[in-house]
């Protein structure tokens, strides 16, 4: 069980496979339904799950007590956010958002299990501006969403995908 | 414990320019391994970073970010010689903090 608890930095996929086998006991706990797959996994603190456990942009903005975004250009998706992606597993997604008092922005896969991928907050004086990478399931829009002086906006673009990112 | 992370944090006209790789495996708990079973899931849940004890930026995560994360963000009112602080906690409870020098530009 020592290795389920331990992370394993630097483990390619190949060992991580391998290593698997050790990892079944808990596996067939949750199959089994003997630990309820909700409790299994722990959390941070202040990590919202409600939010990471939606599935459209419209639940997600109602789980972070919005309501009704708007598309707006003051969202961009800026560099080095692609038109494609040849691995799914590694999409740099980069947004700014131009719009004043932007307290919040949010990156959104639609056709992922869960749509909600990361969220930044932005606090005063810093740059409404935040990049990082993303893994596609497959072809999908990709949707920035941003909360400014207490209102939801968003672009969207499509970001197709060679090659998936989340399968086994 | 997982690897230390790589941050650069440059000074860059007003603002301070912070780029962070992170070490984690970031499973999606979606993924099985060759006899089938689930791989359970394993990532960061939240980051956060703070510059003189103030947080300049913080995150929320879901299994979707890529393995062994990339953030880049930009904050103003940093000087070169300061602290900046990076912390993040995964959905068992691991976490790790690491800290860097602020450079000139």
């Amino acid at each position: 069980m020592k290795a389920i608890q331990e992370p394993c930095p630097g483990m390619d996929r190949r060992t991580a496979l391998k290593a698997g086998s050790s990892m079944t006991v808990l596996g067939l706990a949750i199959a089994a339904g003997l630990i309820p797959a909700r409790e299994a996994l722990a959390q941070a603190a202040g990590w919202n799950k409600a939010a990471f456990d939606t599935k459209t942009l419209a639940d997600l903005v109602r789980s972070l007590g919005g309501s009704a975004p708007s598309e707006n250009k003051g969202v961009q998706f800026v560099a080095p956010t692609p038109e494609i992606a040849e691995n799914g597993a590694v999409v740099p997604v980069g947004v700014t958002s131009s719009l004043p008092k932007t307290e919040m922005i949010a990156i959104l896969v639609e056709k992922n299990p869960n749509i909600l991928t990361a969220r930044f907050n932005i606090v005063e004086g810093a740059d409404a501006f935040v990049s990082t990478r993303v893994k596609m399931g497959q072809t999908s829009d990709v949707y920035a969403l941003v909360k400014a002086d207490g209102k939801f906006y968003f672009a969207k673009k499509e970001i197709k995908v060679t090659l998936g990112g989340c399968g086994g | 414990m997982a690897d230390p992370m790589r941050i650069r944090a440059a000074v860059a006209g007003d603002k301070v320019e912070v780029r962070v790789l992170m070490s984690h495996e970031m499973e999606t708990g979606q993924r099985k391994d060759a006899k089938g079973e689930l791989v359970p899931a394993h990532f960061i849940q939240t980051v956060n970073v703070t510059h003189n004890g103030k947080t300049v930026m913080s995150a929320e995560w879901g299994p979707a970010v890529a393995k062994n994360p990339f953030l880049h963000f930009r904050f103003k009112g940093g000087k070169a010689g300061e602290k900046l602080a990076i912390t993040w906690v995964d959905n068992k409870g691991d976490k790790r903090t690491d800290e860097t020098t602020i450079s000139g530009g």
